[in-house]
């Protein structure tokens, strides 16, 4: 028989998720049956080969470090909760007005929240501190071949330089708040859903 | 009693015996002048009011407005800038300006976006199952978001499934196995008689008369456009590939030389029969790893102006006609006409695409003949050839273009073979190559 996605989905849970997301009672619907028909495996959870099917994901050049970001801390499941909450991120900033709900914290998608989810894909190791060896990382999985070592070396420098202002050597969350705070984060780190 | 019993089993078998006469002259002699005794279009007819009907009420049964899950627009709206217009648009917002060497730590964030939207919505991996539709159509399988709904809907769907299971089922099988068999028998009782003239014309005539009875054994409407473009022998017929089922849709209309691997069993049966009374392409699997000798057999094929038109799927694999994938080179190398036809099934009577990763030939045929129909068009294009200075994989793209545009179809440059393997790394280094080239200024 075909899938019966949506019936796997119960009412409490679209409402726990939109409580959590932000995301209407539609679009947990509509992300719940895309959730599924990436789960080959059909365990009700997601893995790294589950998202390195998407062809497009596997040729963009940050492919890897975008799917880490939806596995918690050593974990090689990740649960439609968990696919909702790093999504949510990519909330509009605009939907937020009708959801106002002072008790329940900064949402999601708020810019702070944007551009730690941005940061944590420099920062791999989690120390809150981009390194110069970790923005080498990112740097040579951005350009691949095409740049030698002295070169994106001295372009990490220059970031650096440009950004540090305690002198540590390494890029600070607040200080990677500082460089970006005129970039338009909430329409650059946002997708359109559709109701 | 004893003499009863026997009675009453032999006249039993005089009836059965009657029945599968009547079914069959009903049939057979229809489908050997190429008449249609009106049955399957008004049973087609009976079907749509039917389904209008469901429609309705499951509308009006709907306390939220129903949201189908995939909606003709997408989940997402996604910009159609290119990356350099996004990064220079990143850039420009940044503080200082940069020299010698461009890069932001925004620049991030372009890939960042641009992956998340493919995890939410990407154009390949939903090639490879079936079409969603927008309103359930009363069959089982395709029941994802519609719950109960009403007590008569739910009784139409129960009478649905037992006209299509009890009724419609046994007679398909009949019809076909009655066209496979006439067509392995006839085909080789053809190839016994000398080449000429007469044994071109009665093997002609025995493929469309199988394959028209094999059509209703799945109920199936077919709708030609265009039949002056019908590709001509010395030719090479492209379309789009959706199931195996198009070959059977095609050869109802003309008579083709099919292309294929050599396949064990019944089909492999079907196969030898079919290539004694008239000339087909068919490859050993060690043939086919060499590509000049595939396309020197093509060649030699289509020179011969007696033989009939070669029919190619160029996509290699069943799509879910949503969408017409990447067509392989191959076909467009041998240098003559191509006449490009175009195939498009409504969903709506019953889905055609095979899935050949979740159901085997047996359990898909079966899937087919409990479908309420199968109703296409069929559209035949004029035909291209190859333009001076053009190279293959330009003219394949022409071509499928053309396909796409007639069938209303997405035309997408993917890979079909993306259904079962990993995409090149060429792609992700194009990608590479252009992002470096904006942060060094070359």
């Amino acid at each position: 028989m075909g899938s019966r996605a949506s019936s796997l989905l119960r009412e409490e849970d679209i409402e726990e998720i939109k409580k959590e997301t932000g995301f209407s009672h539609s679009q947990i619907t509509r992300l719940y049956s895309r959730f599924h028909s990436l789960d080959k495996g059909e365990n009700g959870a997601l893995s790294r080969e589950d998202f390195q099917r998407i062809p497009e994901l596997a040729i963009n050049p940050l492919g890897d470090r975008i799917i880490n970001a939806f596995f918690p801390e050593g974990e090689d499941q990740v649960n439609f909760r968990g696919f909702m909450r790093t999504l949510a991120h990519f909330r509009p900033v605009e939907d937020n007005e009708k959801n106002k709900d002072p008790s329940s914290g900064e949402p999601l998608n708020s810019r702070n929240n944007k551009l730690l989810f941005a940061f944590r894909l420099y920062d791999l190791d989690r120390d809150d501190k981009i390194s110069r060896d970790e923005l080498l990382q990112v740097l040579r999985m951005m350009v691949g071949v095409n740049i030698s070592d002295e070169q994106l070396g001295s372009i990490a420098d220059r970031t650096i330089q440009e950004a540090d202002t305690n002198g540590d050597m390494s890029i600070s969350f607040s200080e990677f708040i500082k460089v970006l705070e005129k970039v338009d984060v909430e329409q650059k780190m946002s997708i359109r859903f559709l109701h | 009693p004893c003499k009863d019993i026997e009675g009453s089993w032999w006249l039993a078998n005089v009836l059965l015996g009657m029945w599968i006469s009547v079914v069959l002259a009903l049939t057979v002699l229809p489908a050997m002048f190429g008449l249609s005794l009106g049955f399957t279009d008004l049973y087609i007819k009976v079907l749509v009011k039917t389904l209008e009907w469901a429609a309705l009420r499951i509308q009006r049964a709907q306390k939220v407005p129903a949201v189908p899950c995939h909606l003709p627009n997408g989940i997402i709206q996604k910009g159609d800038s290119s990356m350099e217009e996004e990064i220079m648009e990143l850039r420009r917002m940044h503080p200082h300006p940069l020299t010698g060497g461009n890069f932001t730590l925004c620049d991030t964030f372009y890939f960042c976006k641009k992956g998340i939207e493919s995890i939410v919505e990407d154009q390949v991996t939903q090639r490879f199952t079936s079409e969603e539709l927008a309103s359930w159509n009363l069959l089982t399988r395709t029941n994802n978001n519609f719950h109960y709904i009403s007590m008569r809907v739910t009784i139409i769907w129960g009478l649905g499934v037992f006209i299509r299971y009890c009724i419609l089922l046994p007679l398909r099988i009949i019809l076909a196995a009655t066209g496979l068999s006439w067509l392995v028998i006839g085909t080789t009782l053809v190839g016994i008689l000398p080449n000429s003239n007469v044994k071109d014309r009665i093997s002609d005539l025995l493929h469309i008369t199988c394959y028209r009875i094999c059509a209703r054994g799945l109920s199936a409407k077919i709708h030609y456009h265009n039949k002056e473009n019908h590709p001509k022998k010395g030719g090479i017929c492209v379309a789009n590939h959706t199931s195996p089922i198009d070959i059977v849709i095609l050869a109802n209309d003309g008579c083709y030389a099919m292309v294929g691997q050599v396949h064990g069993g019944l089909m492999g049966l079907i196969q030898r029969s079919m290539v004694r009374s008239c000339p087909h392409v068919w490859f050993e699997r060690s043939e086919m790893k060499d590509r000049h000798a595939v396309a020197k057999r093509l060649r030699d094929h289509v020179a011969d102006k007696t033989k009939q038109p070669i029919l190619i799927f160029p996509e290699g694999t069943c799509i879910n006609n949503t969408s017409v994938m990447m067509f392989k080179k191959g076909s467009f190398e041998i240098g003559k006409t191509i006449h490009p036809v175009a195939i498009k099934y409504d969903p709506q009577f019953g889905d055609a695409f095979w899935n050949s990763a979740k159901y085997s030939m047996v359990a898909y045929l079966l899937r087919m003949m409990t479908s309420w129909a199968i109703v296409c068009n069929v559209w035949y294009l004029p035909p291209m050839s190859q333009q001076d200075g053009e190279d293959a994989v330009n003219f394949a793209n022409r071509v499928k273009s053309a396909i796409a545009r007639q069938g209303g179809l997405v035309d997408l440059s993917w890979d079909g073979g993306l259904k079962r393997g990993k995409v090149k790394e060429s792609y992700k280094e194009a990608q590479q190559k252009m992002y470096s080239s904006m942060i060094v200024g070359h």
